[in-house]
């Protein structure tokens, strides 16, 4: 089927108006020597039944729901309340495309303008736009928006950064002759001050840094963001994890100038990768540098207060080449339920959900730090996530707590070959004090 | 779209002691200090707190504020603003989908891997093209994508070259995402027809070109009858073409770009293939190539070993990563799920009845609306205001009388090769009845131009808000709430 309207006497009708015989004559244009000539070789069609049978069996070649996950790593599982869901599927909210025209986009546009103001309020910073694509895109448009702030083409990203945002970062800055270095970590899993003041000089146009980082250890922004500042480079703060943002103070009172992410922990489930929801917010004086879609507020003819998009001229569609970015479609619905997300919540249910990753997690990583052989890797405070060393290889370890129905961790050993036997082991307000026992337990007989 | 009363910021209703969601009591005992030196803050100043009832009505409200697809009639030209099946949302909500942990191992996902490696497949053969990336998150993410495998493709081979054609009909995310990869713009004039002058192209390509970006059919909905020739002048040179797929609809089952010369191209699932535009997003803009580009497809690509699907990291010539993970994932399961519905008869009927449609819709408002090019049109049409700026009217007043009408406007000011554009794309879901609301109320328009053009000028008369003031919120920007202001 292909959800055709046209009946068998519109169609006759419409093409009596066109004078031809066929919609087929409508090609014409088309080089004969172009054409295809044959059906496409595609899968017969599907009723409805037969389409979602065959779905639902595709998910039954999932075995990852029938798991305990522990698995985090730019990638959370938070609880959604039910609201979500619900609202965020009106296909009101689904169905429209970018608001154009704002007359008849309003409850968009000031949804957006909601979400950009919980952004400030989350990160301390003055504007947000109104979403990016994801995660580690937003990351490497930080190194844009700071180059073209300073003017400067040195970037200094601390290695301690997701290392697909950063994979990303320098895929993206390839070619346009921004010199990236790396910032080592020190025994803590932050930052390492020394090897940053070393690196860093005038011709730095900005530090990136993630808090809390890969390893889910909380940086120090303040004494960062002074070392930036000193050298009048910005202080780009990652966020991966959203949820941080509810307890942590914000990045914004600590100095940082840009604070970018993903907000995917915002109300949108790990859904294999995506979609997901970049964000990123910026002093005012950097504005006319953001990238991508900005709602304001505005009056109509009659003085009644209504949205619109604004700042349009950053924007690719006006300024082609010289756009701050190239971004056109964002990911709006994802902003929408973020929105219904956090007012749903509240800034207590906000508050409360980022105390109790906290707690449960420093449980889990005690409990576990206690285990014979095992210890922290990193003495830093810790969000949700912490990395643990084994006395065994972790693959090994992995193979056992699988065995027994449990995904214990994420391997740090592909990403960082020095970080042998580790594992990076995230802990959620969704977990309960059973199932780290049953963790704990698990490991336990695996390191017999 | 009723009339009512001002809908409230929710920050404006909020108060403390409201109750919001609850989560369990905490059930492990409480580390004092787990966060060391770490400041923390003690609230989140102006942070809303509100009951349910009141996010649900706010929510309620705030939807019935919007003009959707699923309520009438949304002719935006160039956006491909079809019909949205809702069995898509119900496959790409099934549990087993949305609870997959991206950093799985690949074992316990071989649903996902398997949806992800048939849509590709699919799109080689709808495409004519080699290979597919899924990741890119929308059309201008494939367009940045593609450009960069341009340029490691060209810098494989000793010189990456300095500048991209691109027509003055194009989207301009064209030429930001080429400006993104490091190249220089050249723009090229179209010629009368609204089309590739080949003549012209043949003068300006050389060997500093490293491709030409070519939409096809382009924003006028115009077919370049001569690709293929213009494939051969840009090949000749050593040069790349870069199909922007934004216009795909018109094509399916008809003609592969493929077969047409093309070298990369990125198609937009939101588009062509049904999945919701969500206000702006998710979208996704996968991205094809031919076989000599395809060592520089972007990490992971997706495996095959002794029966079972993996993620390959193992591209020595990968151009890297452009986002995390692997894609708008949920929305690529909804394309499927339309390909899958469709098979290749339905791919080919939406191609013919788009056409038939906006062929219809051209035939029935020509001569009412000015139309600056008189080609062959396919699956849109470009009016303008030219008939009625004699009146004093422009397209915007135009486009906002249609509101009235109960319908959204065409997308408006693109091309920038037609003053005062109207852009015109039905899409094969409409019926005649909703098409011949809108040529009716073009019309009736029309007439009103000449009659009152005021009630043109200060459209739309029964919306929510009206005409808003985009000038005072770029000048003066309030882009966030803030207590007391």
């Amino acid at each position: 089927m292909s959800y055709i309207s046209l009946s068998d006497q519109d169609k006759k009708e419409m093409l009596a108006k066109l004078g031809i015989g066929s919609p087929a004559d409508l090609f014409s244009c088309i080089p004969e020597g172009i054409r295809l000539k044959r059906d496409l070789d595609l899968p017969a069609p599907s009723s409805e039944l037969e389409v979602a049978r065959h779905f639902e069996s595709l998910g039954r070649e999932n075995a990852y729901d029938r798991y305990l996950s522990f698995l985090g790593g730019g990638a959370y599982d938070h609880y959604i309340p039910a609201a979500v869901d619900y609202l965020s599927s009106r296909g009101e909210f689904v169905t429209p495309y970018t608001p154009y025209q704002p007359e008849v986009s309003q409850g968009t546009l000031q949804i957006i303008f909601e979400f950009q103001t919980l952004i400030c309020q989350l990160t301390g910073l003055d504007v947000s736009n109104a979403s990016l694509y994801e995660g580690a895109s937003a990351a490497a448009e930080t190194v844009l928006m700071a180059r073209r702030a300073t003017g400067k083409n040195k970037v200094l990203l601390a290695s301690s950064v997701h290392p697909q945002y950063r994979h990303v970062t320098r895929t993206y800055v390839k070619n346009l002759g921004v010199h990236i270095e790396e910032i080592a970590w020190d025994e803590a899993g932050k930052i390492d001050l020394d090897d940053l003041s070393s690196k860093i000089d005038d011709g730095t146009a900005a530090v990136v840094l993630q808090s809390p980082n890969f390893f889910g250890v909380c940086e120090n922004i303040g004494e960062i963001a002074g070392i930036a500042g000193a050298h009048k480079a910005l202080c780009a703060v990652v966020v991966g994890e959203a949820v941080s943002l509810g307890l942590l103070e914000a990045p914004g009172k600590l100095g940082a100038d840009i604070v970018a992410g993903e907000a995917q922990s915002f109300g949108l489930p790990p859904s294999y990768g995506g979609p997901y929801l970049g964000f990123m917010a910026c002093r005012k004086q950097y504005v006319r540098q953001l990238p991508g879609r900005i709602a304001g507020q505005t009056r109509d003819v009659d003085g009644n207060r209504g949205f619109v998009l604004t700042l349009a001229t950053r924007e690719q569609h006006i300024r082609r080449e010289k756009a701050t970015s190239n971004i056109c479609t964002n990911q709006a619905l994802c902003a929408v339920r973020a929105t219904i997300f956090l007012e749903s919540l509240g800034g207590e249910g906000l508050r409360e959900m980022a105390r109790q990753n906290i707690q449960k997690s420093a449980y889990a990583r005690d409990r576990i730090a206690r285990l014979p052989g095992v210890r922290k890797k990193f003495s830093g405070p810790a969000f949700n996530e912490f990395v643990c060393e084994f006395p065994k290889p972790w693959k090994d370890i992995d193979r056992i707590l699988q065995g027994k129905g449990i995904l214990g961790g994420i391997s740090l050993e592909p990403h960082y070959p020095a970080l042998r036997d580790c594992a990076l082991i995230c802990v959620t307000e969704k977990h309960t004090k059973d199932d780290i026992d049953r963790l704990v337990q698990a490991m336990k007989e695996a390191l017999q | 779209m009723i009339r009512q009363n001002r809908e409230p910021l929710i920050f404006e209703i909020s108060a403390g002691g409201k109750k919001s969601v609850h989560l369990p009591e905490l059930d492990v005992p409480e580390t004092k200090g787990a966060l060391g030196d770490i400041p923390v803050r003690s609230e989140i100043s102006g942070f809303p707190q509100v009951a349910e009832i009141e996010v649900t009505r706010h929510f309620t409200r705030l939807s019935q504020t919007n003009y959707c697809v699923d309520l009438g009639f949304y002719p935006l030209g160039s956006c491909t603003m079809k019909y949205n099946p809702k069995v898509n949302e119900k496959t790409a909500s099934l549990p087993a989908f949305t609870s997959a942990h991206p950093m799985a191992p690949d074992s316990l996902v071989q649903g996902c891997l398997k949806a992800l490696k048939t849509t590709e497949r699919l799109l080689c053969e709808i495409a004519g093209m080699d290979a597919f990336t899924l990741q890119p998150a929308a059309g201008a993410h494939g367009e940045l994508t593609g450009m960069m495998l341009v340029r490691a493709f060209l810098e494989a081979r000793g010189n990456p070259r300095k500048t991209v054609l691109i027509p003055d009909s194009a989207h301009g995310t064209n030429p930001s995402s080429a400006h993104l990869c490091g190249y220089t713009v050249q723009e090229i004039k179209s010629n009368e027809a609204g089309t590739i002058d080949v003549d012209g192209l043949s003068q300006v390509m050389n060997e500093d070109v490293a491709a030409l970006m070519v939409t096809n059919p382009n924003t006028l909905g115009v077919f370049e009858s001569d690709i293929r020739r213009i494939a051969d002048i840009v090949h000749a040179k050593g040069g790349l073409v870069y199909m922007d797929g934004a216009n795909m609809n018109a094509l399916t089952g008809i003609v592969r770009p493929g077969d047409m010369g093309v070298d990369v191209l990125h198609l937009n699932l939101h588009k062509t293939f049904s999945t919701p535009h969500g206000g702006g997003g998710p979208g996704s803009g996968p991205v094809g190539v031919k076989s000599g580009l395809e060592a520089f497809l972007p990490v992971p690509l997706i495996g095959q070993k002794d029966g079972a699907l993996f993620l390959d990291y193992d591209r020595p010539r990968t151009i890297g990563r452009i986002r995390s993970f692997y894609g708008n994932f949920l929305v690529i399961i909804r394309a499927l799920t339309y390909l899958l519905t469709l098979g290749a008869r339905g791919l080919r009927e939406i191609a013919e009845i788009a056409v038939l449609n906006a062929n219809y819709i051209r035939k029935s408002l020509e001569g009412v609306y000015h139309l600056k090019y008189d080609a062959p049109t396919l699956h849109e049409c470009v009016f303008s205001d030219k008939n009625q700026k004699e009146c004093g009217v422009q397209n915007i007043d135009i486009a906002k009388r249609l509101i009235d009408y109960g319908l959204h406007p065409p997308t408006m000011s693109f091309p920038l090769i037609v003053h005062g554009a109207l852009m015109v794309e039905p899409t094969e879901t409409e019926s005649k009845r909703d098409m011949d609301l809108f040529i009716g109320a073009m019309r009736k328009i029309a007439r009103e131009a000449k009659d009152n053009p005021d009630l043109l000028k200060t459209a739309p008369h029964v919306t929510y808000v009206r005409r808003l003031d985009e000038t005072a919120a770029a000048r003066t920007p309030v882009l966030r709430w803030e207590e007391g202001k």
